[in-house]
């Protein structure tokens, strides 16, 4: 009972390790074709836009009601201390830091990594990458590798963006309701940011856009026959992105902080 | 031109191919029948190399295809897939034009253009279809702009996948036509699958049926009208009694 227990979790490890190692496979060969040419620049492009301009709302909305909710935590922590006047700034590094990139690429990871494994396991499904093929293009090069250049350049674009807004969420319920002075606070926020503080969290959100493309691209490129297999493949792309953008989320951190 | 020496090819526990051996000369018209899932749309994707063979050797003038450059192998080739395939994110005139948009073939978009509309008449549609979306074609609209983005870089080797399935008696006159006038006029070397028996008098210097994964007959058209052998006959008189099981 107890063996046959261990050997299905033995299994199952084994099949998540091999499943790590083909992801890893599948992506350095993806980094390959994008430095060699032919290259792509319309489905870069559309990509960009895809990824990174029409992803700007949902960023956008997530991140002020973040900064917001956050300013009304740091606030009734502070208060305990009698030092209410951290607010403004660590909202900020908060925000910045730690939840800006990590809601903002779960956000993302949502919207975009769905939709690229739906379109690309529905051109999968449908021949459509065996007919790129037999007209000499490349699958990797022509679907992958602008979506992950793109992705990787688009979100941590989306993620300072979303790192003012943040600040702003955290601003108007600081003034509004807190009783801050815009002035002193918009003051405080800036004086007690760090350049590093901003950097490491626009380095996170490179890492995430690459993750998010990549999981998409693989998850829908290896897509399994039919509208279910499509479905599955949707799924799997976005749980793997999600998990993967936490993972790497904390291995960061700790490179980055725990010196 | 194309050989093939004991292809085989199965999915899971599902053997499809046992050891398929065929042959096309160049500038020659081969018509591949055989009941449906017999893998004659498994068989061309070998060729191309889109599926890897379990087994058996693939040879493109005398050269194994494993070891020909791929790129340079697959610039020689056109194909039209059974369903299509034509990219649904972009119209249908950079469908056809796909090949002349980008890499080796590259040039101006309004000549691309131009040619993709002068291979779109060549197969029955005009000006109004340039701009609009696969989605909005009709099925048999769709099957020939695929047609006419596979003969569109004016390949040496076409592939065709039941070109006529779809069409009206007339439209897939047209088409039959189309396919032969490429192979004699443009020299080039065909292989095509179909169930239509018009078609594979219309198109056909040799025929191969497909049946239990082996080439059962293969002969010219004339030898098939004559031959008895009764899985041929069966099928190209579409009888329900006979050797070929019809529950499969
Ligand atoms: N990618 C695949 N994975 C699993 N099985 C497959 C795959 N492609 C084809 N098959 C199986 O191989 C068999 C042959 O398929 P194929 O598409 O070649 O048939 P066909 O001869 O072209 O039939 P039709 O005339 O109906 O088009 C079928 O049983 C099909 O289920
Ligand atoms: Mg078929």
């Amino acid at each position: 009972m107890i063996a046959h227990a261990l050997a299905a979790l033995g299994r199952g490890a084994l099949a998540a390790l091999a499943g790590i190692g083909r992801i890893a496979l599948y992506a350095g060969s993806g980094v390959a074709h994008l430095l060699r040419p032919p290259y792509y620049p319309r489905e870069f492009l559309q990509a960009l836009l895809q990824i990174g301009w029409l992803s700007l709302p949902v960023v956008g909305l997530t991140a002020v009601f973040t900064g917001a909710a956050l300013a009304l935590q740091i606030y009734a922590g502070s208060s305990r201390f009698s030092a209410e006047s951290v607010v403004p700034s660590i909202t900020a590094i908060g925000m910045v830091r730690e939840l800006g990139p990590v809601l903002g690429g779960l956000m993302v990871a949502a919207r975009v990594a769905s939709s690229i494994a739906a379109e690309v396991g529905t051109m999968k499904v449908t021949e459509q990458i065996d007919a790129l093929v037999t007209l000499s293009t490349h699958p990797m090069k022509y679907l992958t590798a602008p979506r992950l250049l793109a992705a990787t350049l688009s979100v941590p674009i989306l993620v300072g963006v979303g790192d003012i807004i943040g600040i702003m969420g955290g601003w108007m319920v600081g003034t509004g309701r807190l009783g801050f002075n815009s002035t002193t606070y918009l003051k405080n926020t800036w004086e007690y940011l760090e350049f590093w503080d901003v950097g490491s969290g626009l380095v996170k959100g490179a890492a995430f856009g690459f993750i998010i493309a990549l999981m998409g691209c693989y998850y829908g490129m290896n897509s399994e026959r039919g509208a279910q297999g499509v479905g599955r493949a949707t799924k799997s792309a976005v749980v793997a992105a999600s998990i993967a953008i936490l993972a790497a989320n904390y291995l960061l951190t700790e490179a980055f902080f725990s010196a | 031109m194309i050989e093939l020496e004991g292809i085989t090819k199965a999915f899971g526990k599902k053997q499809v191919l046992r050891g398929v051996n065929l042959s096309v000369g160049r500038g020659q018209s081969l018509v591949v029948i055989g009941g449906s899932g017999t893998g004659k749309s498994v068989l061309l994707k070998c060729i191309l190399g889109l599926i890897q063979p379990d087994d058996g050797v693939i040879r493109l003038d005398g050269q194994d295809v494993r070891e020909a450059p791929r790129d340079a192998f697959l610039a020689r080739f056109g194909m039209l897939f059974q369903g299509g395939a034509l990219f649904d994110s972009l119209p249908v005139w950079q469908n056809v034009a796909f090949r002349l948009l980008r890499g080796s073939l590259k040039r101006p978009r309004t000549e691309a253009r131009e040619i993709a509309l002068e291979k779109l008449r060549r197969v029955g549609l005009g000006e109004e279809v340039l701009d609009l979306f696969p989605a909005e074609l009709s099925g048999g609209m769709q099957k020939r702009v695929s047609l006419a983005r596979a003969i569109a870089a004016e390949p040496e080797v076409i592939f065709f996948d039941e070109p006529t399935t779809g069409l009206d008696p007339i439209m897939a006159g047209v088409i039959n036509q189309l396919i032969r006038e490429i192979v004699t006029e443009m020299g080039a070397t065909a292989i095509t699958i179909t169930h239509d028996m018009t078609s594979v008098r219309a198109i056909a210097d040799q025929v191969a049926m497909l049946h239990d994964g082996r080439v059962q007959w293969a002969g010219s058209i004339a030898e098939m009208d004559t031959t008895s052998d009764p899985y041929v006959q069966q099928f190209i008189h579409g009888r329900a009694e006979g050797p070929i099981a019809a529950l499969r």
